[in-house]
């Protein structure tokens, strides 16, 4: 039997590159063996990123696109269609999910400076990525065509309108239509099926493939290719990624599944932060809800864009909304450029770094917190201190990360 | 067009529904407790659903709530549905209800879920006469609310006492209660207990599946539990190789 | 440092075969509610559910047209006459003791129903699916000198007879199907379900 399975192996990669890639990238590839908490959510990602195509497939099956339909059909996947309720809340939960583990890699990211030289490619496909999350994200909220649904996407698509020159044609032609309507829903779902996770699948191999190329980073922000075992050629403080971090990352998928089912099963609404109480209603556009909010994981940023009250020099106060909302996701980008730090982990940084993080935290905490809130004078000024902290964290970046006093790395990786 | 919205918005205090200064009642909801979901269905098809359909919600699942098919056929079905697959649909004609009420009177199978328990409960019981209003009735937590008081008859009629209060600190506060003029068939308990009964049965229509999820997700946790005790054994048992 | 340095081989296996084993449980647990949510919805059920037709409207010697399960079903109010040929023609029908089960047990009989006057039967020809038209005049010059009345189907010709009984030489492999139904009363059937248990 095992002869027949060694030639089936031999026929195939003699026709096709199997064994060597799966050393290249499994079993030979060489992570740094002092992986902690923070690495867990790349993998993390990528499950969850399976678990929305495998229950997005199952929800096309009786999901209707139509503006007179698609709520309806909701309905009927949660009620008629067996096992229906299960597949809906694992797509909405896996939602939220994706981007909890994204926040968190992404904060890994700035933690440990996995966005330095020479990583500034892996990078910014990574911010793509979340660029194209996002969107898939904002596409596929308008298919439930709830109240939420249509209005949060009647404002967000107002935006566009506030551009100068182009910006009545551009909402036009995103829409279909004068309004958000049936045309709308219809190109929503054709993005939110096909296009846009087709390009999601096409960026994450590219940025896999990008981390494979340079090797990954750690908490101690040493390269470990440096050192190298003179007969091997193996990095002195590299493990192989199989069996140690695929047995490793099994053990953080239990526990995410863990999070992940008590959610599904017990509270999948979340207090209305992962379903909103206003979704349950049909999309009517003749009727405003109370209270317009985006889902949680637009709230900092929707913060951002409400904070902006003041007409300043000729730009009226929509348009800096728009503006700075646009380039608080934008300056992200820019990160490997902005940080002249010459350690890359905070472990080794001076005050300055830490402070500053500190600061960029609490101010995406609470700005995501007043997203979620209506409108105050009080809120509007903690949203406004809140939006000059977060964009001074990136824009001050090159002169403390140059000033501050870091300490010496070290050569070898630490636990 | 963003002039258009922003009009609209200013509306909002007008069309939109209740405003969320009063205090909600916590409502008795028990989803494991058949007997009051079955009473509640009972109330519900007898006096909700002449004007409100159900539309997502069928006949036949009541089956859940302990109820046979003939049971369901016999007692709960008698209007437009005619086989007990059918779902809970309304006799009134739409634009009937337009005409006499101003407004479509909405589907319930969600308004659990959208309003929420509390609500519906607080105001299921917070009618009040007000012959100022199109139907004669006003509402604590719905004001100039279109509907009115179907189920008075059993609750009595209720009134709208305003008080001015004075606080501790010298400030007048103005009060308002609800006192029981006239008494209905049901004692005030009994009606409470009525309502929370149909809460209790719209709770559970806005999310059927609800008692069994809970259920299924005790067993998936427990095996993940175990799982998770595997994994992280095999985990450990590889990393013993790593120093 | 750790002393035991050597690889415990036996508690590897056993413990990659354990994560193995509940890992597949898992994973077929979890591809279950995929795929039965492929399976019918309620919303299906409910309408393939059975069909209450009244027969009293039918008239001697006519045919009446019924939808269950999204196919026709027809309810043929068969004369005395129509009834007396049908065992005349046994020989030349491929299966006329209707042994292949394509009707519930209580209709294997020569009128292939449960009372001889009234004939239920799915309307949908067994070769290739197409409807067949009801033709009970006798001699029908398209279909032949000795038709004695049946029916026709005219994308590939098949015939059969007034109990749905197949032709030899034609197309069709088997007898038309009779649905399970059952009599509610003297002039009303339900189609969809089998009598109740004597």
């Amino acid at each position: 039997m095992n002869n027949k399975m060694t030639a089936l192996l031999n026929w195939v990669d003699e026709r096709f590159p199997l064994t060597s890639t799966l050393r290249t990238h499994l079993s030979e590839y060489y992570a740094p063996k002092n992986f902690n908490f923070w690495y867990y959510f790349g993998s993390l990602a990528l499950l969850v990123l399976v678990m929305q195509i495998v229950t997005g497939i199952f929800l096309t099956m009786n999901y209707k696109p139509d503006a007179n339909l698609a709520f309806t059909s909701v309905e009927y996947i949660m009620r008629d269609v067996s096992w229906g309720w299960l597949i809906r809340y694992m797509h909405s939960t896996g939602s939220s999910m994706f981007f909890v583990a994204v926040y968190l890699h992404m904060f890994r990211a700035m933690l440990y400076g996995s966005y330095r030289k020479p990583r500034e490619l892996l990078w910014i496909f990574g911010m793509l990525i979340y660029l194209c999350l996002m969107a898939e994200a904002f596409f596929g909220y308008l298919l439930p065509w709830g109240q939420m649904s249509f209005w949060g996407a009647q404002v967000i698509i107002n935006l566009f309108d506030a551009i100068p020159l182009i910006g009545p044609d551009l909402a036009l032609l995103i829409r279909g239509d004068y309004s958000v309507s049936d045309a709308t829903l219809n190109r929503f779902f054709a993005f939110h099926v096909i296009a846009v996770p087709l390009a999601l699948l096409g960026l994450v191999a590219a940025h896999v493939l990008a981390l494979h190329e340079v090797g990954s980073n750690n908490p101690d922000g040493i390269e470990i290719k440096k050192h190298k075992d003179p007969n091997t050629g193996i990095p002195l403080d590299g493990i192989p990624f199989h069996p140690y971090y695929t047995v490793k990352d099994m053990v953080g998928v239990v526990v995410f599944l863990i999070v992940f089912s008590i959610i599904v099963f017990f509270i999948p609404e979340m207090g209305g932060y992962f379903l909103e109480h206003n979704n349950f209603i049909p999309a009517d556009s003749l009727k405003t809800p109370e209270h317009i909010a985006p889902l949680w994981y637009f709230t900092p940023f929707y913060s951002i864009l409400r904070a902006n009250t003041f007409n300043f020099l000729w730009v009226p106060a929509k348009l800096w909304g728009v503006l700075l909302m646009g380039l608080a996701v934008i300056i992200f980008f820019f990160l490997p450029w902005l940080d002249r730090s010459p350690a890359k982990s905070i472990r080794y940084r001076g005050q300055f770094y830490k402070t500053a993080l500190t600061l960029f935290t609490i101010s995406f905490i609470v700005l995501g917190y007043l997203g979620t809130q209506p409108v105050t004078e009080i809120r509007t000024v903690i949203a406004q201190i809140g939006t000059v902290i977060y964009f001074l964290f990136f824009f001050l970046m090159p002169w403390y990360t140059k000033i501050d006093k870091t300490r010496p790395e070290p050569e070898r990786v630490r636990w | 067009m963003v002039k258009r919205i922003l009009i609209a918005l200013l509306f909002v205090p007008v069309m939109a529904s209740a405003s969320n200064e009063i205090k909600l009642d916590a409502a008795p909801v028990n989803l494991y407790d058949t007997i009051s979901l079955q009473r509640g269905v009972r109330i519900f098809v007898n006096y909700c659903v002449t004007c409100h359909n159900a539309a997502y919600m069928r006949y036949n699942r009541l089956q859940d709530l302990g109820l046979t098919e003939q049971e369901i056929k016999d007692n709960l079905m008698f209007a437009v549905a005619k086989r007990v697959g059918d779902t809970m649909t309304v006799a009134m004609d739409k634009n009937d209800a337009k005409d006499w009420f101003g407004t479509t009177p909405p589907d319930l199978s969600l308004i659990a879920r959208s309003r929420g328990a509390d609500w519906l409960y607080t105001y299921l019981r917070g009618f009040y006469r007000d012959n100022t209003t199109h139907t004669g009735w006003n509402n604590m937590v719905f004001p100039r609310v279109g509907m009115p008081h179907v189920l008075h008859e059993l609750q009595g009629v209720q009134v709208l006492k305003t008080e001015m209060q004075t606080d501790a600190l010298g400030h007048k506060h103005e009060v308002q209660r609800l006192l029981l003029e006239t008494p209905g068939m049901l004692t005030p308990a009994q009606y409470d207990m009525l309502v929370a009964d149909l809460v209790n049965y719209l709770v559970y229509m806005a999310d059927p599946a609800k008692t069994f999820r809970i259920q299924l997700g005790i067993y998936v946790l427990f095996f993940l539990a175990i799982l998770f005790v595997v994994t992280y054994m095999l985990k450990k048992e590889f990393w013993k190789d790593i120093h | 440092m750790t002393d035991d340095d050597k690889v415990d081989g036996g508690k590897r296996r056993f413990l990659i075969a354990t994560t193995t084993a509940l890992g597949g449980v898992a994973t077929i647990a979890s591809a279950v509610p995929f795929v039965a949510s492929m399976m019918p919805s309620q919303r299906a059920l409910a309408s393939g559910a059975p069909v209450e037709v009244d027969i009293g409207k039918v008239e001697l010697g006519t045919k009446l047209d019924v939808e269950w399960q999204g196919k026709p079903v027809w309810i043929i109010n068969r004369t005395k006459e129509m009834l007396a040929a049908l065992p005349t023609l046994n020989d030349k029908l491929v299966d006329p003791d209707s042994d292949v089960p394509q009707q519930p047990t209580y209709c294997k009989n020569i009128s292939r129903s449960i009372k001889p006057e009234y004939f239920v039967a799915v309307g949908i020809c067994t070769h290739l699916g197409c409807s067949p038209t009801f033709r009970k005049e006798e001699g029908a010059p398209d279909i032949g000198p000795d038709w004695l009345g049946g029916f026709f189907c005219p994308c590939h010709g098949s015939r059969f007879d007034l109990a749905g009984r197949v032709f030899k030489g034609v197309p069709a492999p088997t007898n038309l199907v009779v649905p399970p139904y059952r009599y509610l009363s003297d002039k009303k059937i339900l189609i969809g379900e089998d009598p109740k248990a004597a």
